[in-house]
């Protein structure tokens, strides 16, 4: 029982990662319909770009908080910048070019990015320093280090903050009229150019937090991260219903929560058959098994299939 | 120039000069790699063959990606199942040694299988769902090929398969070498000749479907797939039939590879493999046969050059700053991009594309 509880604690940690990034997908989709492909090597940015802030600013002896903090805005000025070229570049020039076209502009983008980040960081495994020794905090039975305990409350205080965003203020407003029709959102006075921009720039800045939380996690960072890191997430969008924020935070909670559990126990489950090197195939499975059951996932309205 | 065009306009109309043409072209092929041994060396050839066989696996993702437009981000996995489907049936491994008569089909039929299990629950999903899914089923495969040799040894796990069979019939084995009137023939020179009738046969039969009554209806879906089904067009079943064709052209693919290279490692069929037939495709002209040869052949050929890249920088900067194969990688990224921006039809388009994509900037419909 308290392996089960334990595995339910890690999976909520690693799932309001997962949400933090399906975020992006997510907003992408909703008012673009397009499946930014490049959204999980943005995140790698952010995360390398945070290790190595985080090893200069360190080495210079400054408090671990500053360090933190500084790390973080310099991840997010990065990622924004970037996740806004991008769609400048590469996507805006599609937006009425046939579906294949964004998509495959997408791959390319995130090839693109991931070898860039090959040539200026290197192939190898770069190590975040340590900044705080992570304390061992028992709750219950349940051991979770107060390294666990701040990711978690951190993502959960920017998905309210997002949400908050979205339903409360004026941009938040325009993002939703965009979404529901973008032509006719443009003919009520919303700059839909700039509506798409600040989206970009929100996911952006959200999917570099949560690379840097990665990187704080697992303490290692590396030019391929982004790709599972970003598979995983963009099931969890689906799982929630994809171009709805609150089911993406709902589908990364819950992938994070199977995938800890189904990790934990298949060895015990199949008889040692199959081992915790399946790990990454969980997420596909829930993916496959959403789309054929539920393809609007749990939370989305949408029918799957919009002509 | 004009008796260039008259001359062109002759060959597409006179029958006798048409089979002059494709005699020459044949003639031009066989000596092709006597001519490369000679002049460019050995390892040329070799990386011709190995763009035959792309050139097959091209095909058969144009048939899912060009003709019916179903984005196939996980093709390679068809071509792993033949490659293993080849390993496991003709190796030490489980000391069965069968003939390639048999398990050339039966790969190209495991293959076709695996598409269908793989299509029969997204295929109705929309398209870019489909990409996504794809490209997981593409990692599972590998995932599995990598950790099957535990329990029960099946894939040998990372270290691979090695001796496998070569194509041979009795005594004729393509692995050895032949004197045939003067000439060598080396086993890259045999397996040349197997892949390019491989590779012709897939022409042909891409050219043929593209014509038929199951190509035209894949050409409908992929226009407008609403429309196709109000046309009485079981859209299901022929994007099934797509999926199961592409994969099997992939499944013989793999075991003509295996077979080739005499081993097999679940590290060549990773996500980067896909999107390399894909930017073939792409690059080439989705759904026009001739494109997509040329870009298996300029894809096949180009990371090649790019080998020179390093002694270059070397001579040029004084250090190696781009790893040749990153530098490949960074190019193909930012080919697929520039493509989709500036010529999406493709380097040799098909007529078809390149007039839908001509309305579609005119009257700017929105898709």
């Amino acid at each position: 029982m308290d392996i089960f509880l334990q595995q339910i604690v890690n999976g909520l940690v690693l799932g309001s990662i997962y949400a933090l990034v399906a975020l992006g997908y997510t907003m992408v989709y909703g008012i673009l319909g397009l499946i930014n492909f490049a959204h999980g090597d943005i995140c790698m940015i952010g995360a390398l770009t945070a290790l190595t802030v985080a090893g200069a600013l360190a080495a210079m002896g400054l408090p671990p908080p500053l360090v933190l903090a500084l790390s973080a805005a310099a991840a997010v000025a990065v990622c924004c910048a970037l996740g806004v070229s991008i769609e400048r570049v590469a996507y805006r020039p599609l937006r009425r070019a046939p579906r294949l076209a964004p998509l495959i502009t997408a791959i390319g983008v995130s090839i693109l990015l991931q070898y860039s980040a090959a040539l200026v960081w290197g192939k190898q495994y770069l190590s975040m320093p340590e900044l705080v020794r992570p304390t061992e905090i028992a709750v219950g039975g349940v051991h979770l280090t107060d390294l666990q305990a701040f990711i978690f409350l951190l993502a959960c205080a920017i998905m309210a903050g997002l949400l908050w965003f979205i339903r409360s203020t004026r941009a938040g407003r325009a993002m939703r009229a965009t979404e529901q029709n973008r032509d006719v959102a443009g003919l009520m006075g919303v700059n839909v150019n700039h509506v798409i921009a600040i989206t970009f720039l929100l996911g952006s800045a959200v999917g570099a937090i949560a690379g840097m939380m990665v990187v704080l996690y697992y303490g290692i960072g590396h030019y391929f991260m982004g790709f599972m890191l970003g598979l995983k997430a963009f099931t969890a969008a689906v799982l929630g219903g994809i171009g709805n924020v609150a089911g993406a935070m709902l589908g990364g909670l819950l992938l994070g929560v199977v995938e800890s559990l189904a990790t934990g126990y298949i060895g015990d489950l199949t008889g040692g058959v199959l081992g915790s090197n399946y790990r990454d195939v969980f997420a596909f499975l829930v993916l496959i098994l959403v789309l054929v059951f539920r393809p609007s996932g749990l939370l989305g309205e949408r029918v799957a299939d919009r002509a | 120039m004009r008796s260039a065009v008259e001359l062109a306009r002759q060959w597409r109309e006179d029958p006798r000069l048409r089979w002059l043409g494709y005699c020459a072209v044949a003639a031009a092929l066989i000596a092709l790699p006597f001519a490369v041994d000679a002049v460019l060396g050995r390892a040329w050839v070799r990386i011709i063959d190995v763009a035959l066989l792309f050139i097959l696996l091209g095909l058969g993702l144009n048939i899912v990606v060009g003709f019916a437009g179903l984005l196939d981000l996980g093709y390679i996995a068809f071509f792993a199942v033949g490659a293993y489907t080849y390993a496991l049936l003709a190796s030490p491994q489980f000391d069965l040694h069968w003939s390639f008569l048999v398990l050339l089909p039966l790969g190209a039929f495991v293959a076709g299988v695996f598409g269908v299990l793989l299509g029969a629950p997204t295929l109705r999903l929309r398209g870019d769902y489909l990409a996504i899914v794809t490209l997981g089923f593409g990692e599972i495969i590998r995932i599995f090929l990598n950790n099957l040799n535990r329990p029960y040894n099946i894939t040998n796990g990372p270290q691979g398969i090695t001796l496998i069979d070569p194509l041979a019939l009795g005594e004729l084995a393509l692995n050895k070498s032949y004197a045939v009137a003067g000439f060598t023939l080396a086993p890259v020179h045999n397996y040349y000749f197997v892949f390019l009738a491989c590779a012709a046969a897939s022409i042909f039969i891409s050219l043929r479907l593209e014509d038929s009554r199951i190509g035209r209806a894949w050409i409908a879906i992929r226009e407008d797939e609403l429309a196709a089904g109000a046309m009485g067009i079981n859209t299901r079943n022929l994007k099934l039939l797509a999926f199961a064709m592409g994969a099997s052209f992939g499944g013989v693919a793999g075991g003509l590879f295996v077979s080739f290279q005499g081993f097999v490692s679940p590290e060549s069929f990773a996500l980067l493999d896909s999107i390399m037939v894909l930017c073939m495709v792409v690059l080439g002209g989705m759904g026009n046969v001739g494109g997509v040869v040329l870009g298996a052949a300029l894809l096949t050929a180009l990371p090649e050059a790019l080998r020179y890249a390093g002694p270059l920088q070397q001579a040029w900067l004084g250090d190696v700053y781009v790893d040749p194969s990153d530098l490949r990688m960074l190019l193909f990224g930012l080919a697929l991009v520039l493509m989709m921006l500036l010529r999406p039809a493709g380097l040799w388009p098909s007529t078809l594309r390149r007039r839908e994509l001509a309305g579609a900037g005119e009257s700017g419909v929105a898709r």
